[in-house]
């Protein structure tokens, strides 16, 4: 018996373990998966002195709720969110970006996520999970990893198997910024398309639709022409494809997507976009930017620059 | 051998080996990635294998297209490897219970269900890939007569275990999931088994595979 634990008291929408994410699997059909804003998963980690490959509880608009037992820790939330700490004698609005130090009997209320989709919450220490392919993350299509592959559910414990010795509250300003220019770089198969088509995915508005998830993220607006076929023979994806079936609404694979897949391939997000990517919410309006190869190479290592650096400021 | 490289955004190359689909072309698919699986090039997160694609996703932190790609070309892979493939039989229990889809296939084909089930039993298919779902098994080829495309509007739940047909292909679902294929049968063995991690799939590119009828009866008290 652990006695540092947490109860679920309301699990929230879509609240899974995550971490870094699995390799080496997708020739046997098993997808990437792990924190799906990989920025704010690291900043999570740090804020609470973890490593930055410790596990973490992610959440999708509605958060948990949880209750926990046991001695001090530290518990950090990042993202764009809204939650309370219950204190014996208080109760506390919590801000993101700064670890708090919650002792026996207290309450994390994870209300929502702000006009963004996913939120994490560590805590200073390690959670006890089964780990599949060296990784905890939870795939609820596959059902694999910890949790028996499902997402958390009420009355759940959680049992800690340490507590970090290091408990200094940490701090850091950070704003999410929302970009509206997705930028991509051709597909595979982006000469399937009408001119009318390719000028139609460059130029026009597209929604983010109510059946997006941790698989994919589904666009509607206007129609995207194939002139060639519809149906390719199913070859590997890859996160950030962009592949657009015979009803000409893009999909966007995102980390749990299905390996390999038969929809020609219009286009693909270029890495440095991902991270606001999947915090777009449902009718939000994305529109995409062509860059170049070299030119998404260079963002990215500025991107992961400025998360290197901002991870130097905890 | 590999026709074109190119990027596949900014994380992954795209090995394309032709538009054919078949054995010769598949086995060198399989070749390259064998090889590349080997040899553990730093960066490389992932291979994926397909008909007559291969496409490598690596860690843009690590690496970059360029490198990746010239690391490609460079690659022996006439090397002799050994692709250790195996021949399988696969119980399928074609009773109405689990094929759903035969008076579709009856139908379409214009076959009656004992000339369906006579024309896929008993034949060797070649595993050309697996994946879209862990451990789902991409196999062929199907008779020229045997050839139907997928459901207008695929079923929201297939059951684990169906064995299914669509163009010159047959599959298996791993595990209960979306899918618009054609559902002849169902088999008892488990397919694709986490909690062996170090061999998870029954089915791997290369194998071969035959389908052995099984009756109701049979199929009930296989796993006992």
């Amino acid at each position: 018996m652990s006695s540092n634990y947490l109860d679920i008291i309301r699990p929230g929408i879509n609240t899974t373990f995550q971490d870094k994410g699995r390799d080496h699997l997708y020739h046997i059909g098993i997808p990437f998966s792990g924190a799906m804003d990989n920025r704010n998963y690291l900043i999570a980690n740090k804020l609470v002195n973890n490593n930055l490959d410790s596990a973490v509880i992610e959440f999708a608009y509605q958060g948990p709720h949880i209750k926990y037992s046991g001695e001090k820790i530290n518990c950090a939330i990042t993202g764009d969110v809204i939650f309370s700490i219950k204190k014996k004698d208080n109760e506390i609005e919590g801000n993101c970006y700064q670890s708090y130090q919650i002792e026996n009997g207290d309450e994390i209320n994870i209300i929502s996520t702000n006009k963004s989709v996913y939120g994490y919450l560590a805590l200073g220490g390690e959670l006890d999970l089964k780990f599949q392919w060296n990784s905890c993350s939870i795939n609820t299509k596959a059902n694999i990893g910890s949790n028996d592959g499902k997402k958390l559910d009420v009355g759940q414990r959680i049992n800690l198997k340490k507590i970090n010795s290091n408990k200094d509250i940490k701090k850091i300003n950070y704003n999410n910024t929302k970009i509206e220019n997705i930028r991509v770089m051709r597909g595979t198969n982006f000469d399937y398309f009408s001119e009318q088509g390719k000028q139609i995915f460059y130029e026009k508005e597209f929604i983010v639709s109510k059946l997006s998830d941790r698989m994919g993220m589904r666009l509607e607006g206007p129609k995207i022409e194939n002139i060639v076929n519809t149906n390719i023979k199913s070859e590997g994806l890859i996160k950030g494809v962009i592949q657009v079936p015979a009803d000409g609404n893009p999909i966007i694979m995102l980390s749990d997507h299905g390996t390999v897949g038969g929809y020609p391939k219009i286009g693909v997000v270029a890495s440095v976009d991902y991270d606001r990517l999947v915090q777009m919410v449902p009718g939000s309006k994305i529109k995409f930017k062509e860059i170049n190869l070299s030119d998404a190479e260079t963002l990215f290592k500025l991107y992961e620059m400025e998360t290197q650096n901002l991870l130097s400021q905890i | 051998m590999i026709k074109n490289i190119s990027n596949l955004g900014d994380a992954a190359l795209y090995c394309d080996f032709g538009n054919e689909v078949n054995k010769s072309i598949n086995s060198q698919v399989i070749k390259y990635f064998k090889t590349i699986k080997e040899k553990k090039f730093e960066g490389i997160n992932n291979l994926t294998p397909s008909y007559n694609k291969l496409i490598i996703s690596y860690d843009l932190k690590k690496t970059n297209f360029k490198e990746v790609k010239s690391y490609v070309e460079n690659i022996n892979a006439e090397d002799p490897i050994d692709i250790n493939s195996k021949k399988l039989e696969i119980p399928v229990c074609c009773h109405e219970n689990f094929s759903m889809d035969i008076k579709r296939l009856e139908e379409i084909l214009k076959l009656s269900r004992e000339k369906i089930l006579e024309n896929f039993l008993n034949k060797e298919y070649f595993c050309y890939m697996t994946g879209f779902i862990a451990g789902m098994p991409f196999l062929g080829d199907l008779d020229e007569n045997m050839r139907a495309q997928r459901l207008e509007t695929p079923r929201v739940k297939v059951p684990k275990g169906s064995v299914a047909l669509t163009e010159q292909f047959a599959n298996i679902y791993t595990f209960e999931s979306p899918g618009g294929w054609n559902i002849l049968g169902n088999t008892p063995l488990d397919v694709f088994d986490s909690s062996k991690e170090d061999k998870p799939n029954l089915i791997n590119p290369g194998d071969t595979v035959i389908f052995k009828e099984i009756t109701l009866d049979q199929y009930k008290n296989y796993n006992e």
